[in-house]
């Protein structure tokens, strides 16, 4: 076992990743001496060379875009993108290329991509620094979009990923980076993609949540002391629609929490399949918590902006007045 | 006669210029020193840029002590701003990157108000009318595309008015990039495009953003005009944009200004993991400031005298800035408010949650 936090697991994985197949390849804006600006990727470069961890020029439509070029010819890219504002510079190549190769081609091409990308806010970062864009490339299709919450998840997606066939975004919140420490197995492991975490049983309400509201939930409800079942989605698309509907029927009250702006977000995929599934086993309707509908502010203003407990545990005594 | 058999012609065939005015000791060349340039403009030159950084020495120990988010020196970079800030008319308008703290302050922008975008406030990009230019762009590249639109607007409204943007050296590899020289040159639109080349793009060094032997041969592609200038050297910048913004009204001018970033990426970097301590005293060397301290001094038109009450009254000028900022109130309502033109019911609806919760302060 080692004590990891989620820089030190993701960096793990990509070793791991690296030294099992000669087919990876990590690229990006100072990934390579610098360590990257999270320091995720220090040492690969001491470790691999330049020619498997490759510092690009700064154009993240040529990162993703000839990381599908090399994936289209048996290699297996780990690109990095600096920060997720601008992966959207590369949106083209994601939504265009990316997503539809294998359908496209009727499976005779696909590309095993995994691209990395630092998500949320929460930590006074300048403007573009902090978005939570999970939804619009879950939309999509065609994607498969994870976001671990802590380190033993992120090293299992991460190898997961980077040994499978499809096109993934793996979202790492930054917040979470070097929030805490994990025991976790030294060795290569996979935690499955599609499948929600049952954080803790509870009889009460069901509260659906990831990324960097897994540490806030899990704050209200030791406060409270509420008897709550806490799902981590850890894989936003494809949803884990099982896990959900499950919780849903067995608690009869479901609320769902991101960081993200609240309108047309996952809450509101959440509660459709919900609806759906499950409509006549609630008690009350699906609440959602999210950030106001609108761009992230800047830093100063972002504690006005991000979900704080208070938020959550008043919606908390909503859903359960209802 | 056999079509494609014969001797290879040329196509194309394109150069460079390289200008530098003032050289590392001071010393100007007369023949390409510009006329309007007398000593007081030179003079007002070198105040700027000593002010410049006195700024950035004041934000830099500022945000060491959280009093700023993160912040983006210009360190070893103040030639190019105020050079080329100093070389617009009054009407002309600047599209800036995130490293042109001296454009807004030759450009008139309260200084304050640049201290408020680095603190973390969107009231740090309300930049008044007569100032001329237009808020940082953070993500890399993208306000290029915007250079040529607006510069496409002073043509269609029949306006005399150069539009003058600025790029990173990583910023040039971008597609935006391209796109922007490439329009601009289609639309023959009055834009002087400057690349503030500071050899480094965080830790990706000028040899790996670029195989090109010069970044100001790309306006090549684009058949635009193109120079190379010291970037160290004020004048050099102020003459080379001068001429630009003058032949603006036939088209679009490259600019690349060749100097070093002395300092840190931003406050979040480490630049001792990429990067020898010898090139950055090499740079050192040839600092931009010392470089027209030395050239006016040689002309007996500076002492330390002078000096000495010029570093005293921008202590306070500086001072000032940080009083004026941090007098600043945010109100949440602000990040409401502005959204659309007007609050839709969903932002009415959240921002009364958002006073309920985020006021509240102690337990749940
Ligand atoms: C599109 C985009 N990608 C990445 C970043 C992160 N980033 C900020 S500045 C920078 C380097 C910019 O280098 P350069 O254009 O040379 O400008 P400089 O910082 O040297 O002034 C990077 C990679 C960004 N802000 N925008
Ligand atoms: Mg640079």
């Amino acid at each position: 076992m080692m004590l990891a936090n989620m820089v030190t697991a993701i960096n793990n994985a990509l070793e791991l990743l690296l030294r099992e197949n000669e087919e990876v390849v990590l690229l990006g804006e100072d990934i390579g001496k610098d360590g990257g600006v999270f320091r995720v990727t220090e040492g690969l470069f001491d470790k691999f060379g330049e020619r498997r961890v490759i510092d690009t020029p700064l154009a993240e439509s040529g990162i993703i875009g000839t990381a599908i070029g090399m994936a289209l010819s048996g290699l297996r890219p780990i690109p990095e993108i600096q920060f997720a504002g601008f992966m959207y510079l590369g949106f083209s190549q994601l939504v265009n290329h990316a997503a539809r190769y294998r359908s496209r081609t009727r499976a005779t091409r696909t590309v095993p991509m995994v691209v990395r990308t630092p998500v949320s806010g929460g930590v006074r970062s300048l403007e573009h620094h902090s978005e939570s864009p999970e939804a619009l490339y879950s939309h999509a299709g065609g994607l498969v979009v994870l976001e671990p919450s802590n380190p033993y998840d992120a090293k299992g997606l991460l190898i997961k990923a980077g040994r499978g066939g499809d096109p993934v975004l793996f979202l790492e919140p930054t917040r979470l980076y070097r929030l805490f420490k994990q025991e976790i197995p030294e060795e290569a492991y996979e935690v499955p993609i599609g499948k929600a975490n049952i954080l803790s049983e509870g009889e009460d309400l069901t509260i659906i949540t990831y990324g960097t509201m897994i540490p806030v939930v899990k704050d209200v409800v030791e406060k409270r002391k509420l008897s709550a079942e806490v799902v981590d989605l850890r894989t936003i698309n494809p949803l884990d629609n099982e896990t959900i509907v499950e919780s849903a029927k067995k608690t009869g009250r479901v609320l769902v929490v991101h960081e993200a702006p609240r309108s047309f977000g996952v809450g509101a995929e959440v509660a459709a399949v919900i609806a759906e599934e499950a409509m006549f086993e609630l008690q009350a309707p699906v609440i959602r918590v999210g950030a106001p509908s609108m761009p992230y502010p800047f830093p100063g203003y972002e504690k006005y902006y991000v979900p704080n407990e208070k938020k959550i545990s008043d919606a908390v005594s909503r859903l359960l007045s209802l | 006669m056999l079509l494609g058999v014969g001797v290879l012609g040329s196509a194309y065939k394109g150069e460079i210029k390289y200008l530098q005015i003032i050289d590392e000791s001071g010393n100007a060349d007369d023949s390409l020193f510009p006329r309007d340039l007398a000593d007081p403009k030179v003079i007002e030159m070198y105040k700027a840029m000593m002010l410049a950084r006195a700024i950035d020495t004041k934000i830099l120990s500022l945000q060491r002590q959280g009093r700023t988010a993160t912040y983006a020196p210009g360190l070893g970079e103040e030639a190019v701003q105020i050079g080329s800030a100093m070389a617009m008319r009054k009407e002309d308008i600047f599209v800036p990157a995130f490293r042109q703290g001296g454009v807004y302050l030759v450009r008139g922008l309260p200084m304050e108000v640049l201290l408020l975008y680095w603190m973390g406030y969107e009231e740090g990009n309300i930049i008044p009318k007569e100032v001329n230019g237009f808020p940082m762009a953070v993500p890399v590249s993208t306000q290029m595309p915007h250079s040529a639109g607006i510069a496409f607007a002073q043509m269609y409204k029949s306006r005399d008015v150069a539009v003058v943007s600025y790029v990173g050296d990583g910023g040039t590899s971008e597609g935006d990039f391209y796109e922007a020289l490439n329009f601009a040159g289609v639309w023959k639109a009055p834009l002087v495009a400057i690349i503030q080349n500071n050899q480094w793009a965080i830790s990706v060094p000028r040899s790996k953003q670029s195989a090109a032997r010069t970044l100001a041969q790309k306006a090549i592609a684009a058949g635009i005009n193109a120079v190379q200038v010291d970037g160290n050297d004020v004048v050099a910048v102020y003459s080379a944009v001068r001429d630009a913004i003058e032949n603006s009204k036939k088209g679009p001018t490259l600019i690349e200004c060749v100097t070093y970033r002395i300092g840190m990426h931003t406050t979040s970097d480490d630049p001792t993991k990429y990067r020898s301590d010898s090139e950055v005293e090499e740079w050192k060397g040839k600092d931009p400031i010392l470089r027209i301290k030395a050239y006016l001094s040689k002309r007996g038109a500076w002492d330390d005298t002078k000096e000495k009450a010029l570093v005293e009254e921008q202590a306070k000028t500086v001072d000032d800035m940080v009083e004026k900022a941090e007098a600043f109130k945010p109100d949440p309502k602000n990040i409401f408010e502005h959204v659309y033109g007007s609050v839709s019911e969903t932002l009415k609806k959240e921002m009364n949650e958002a006073e309920a919760s985020y006021f509240w302060q102690g337990e749940i």
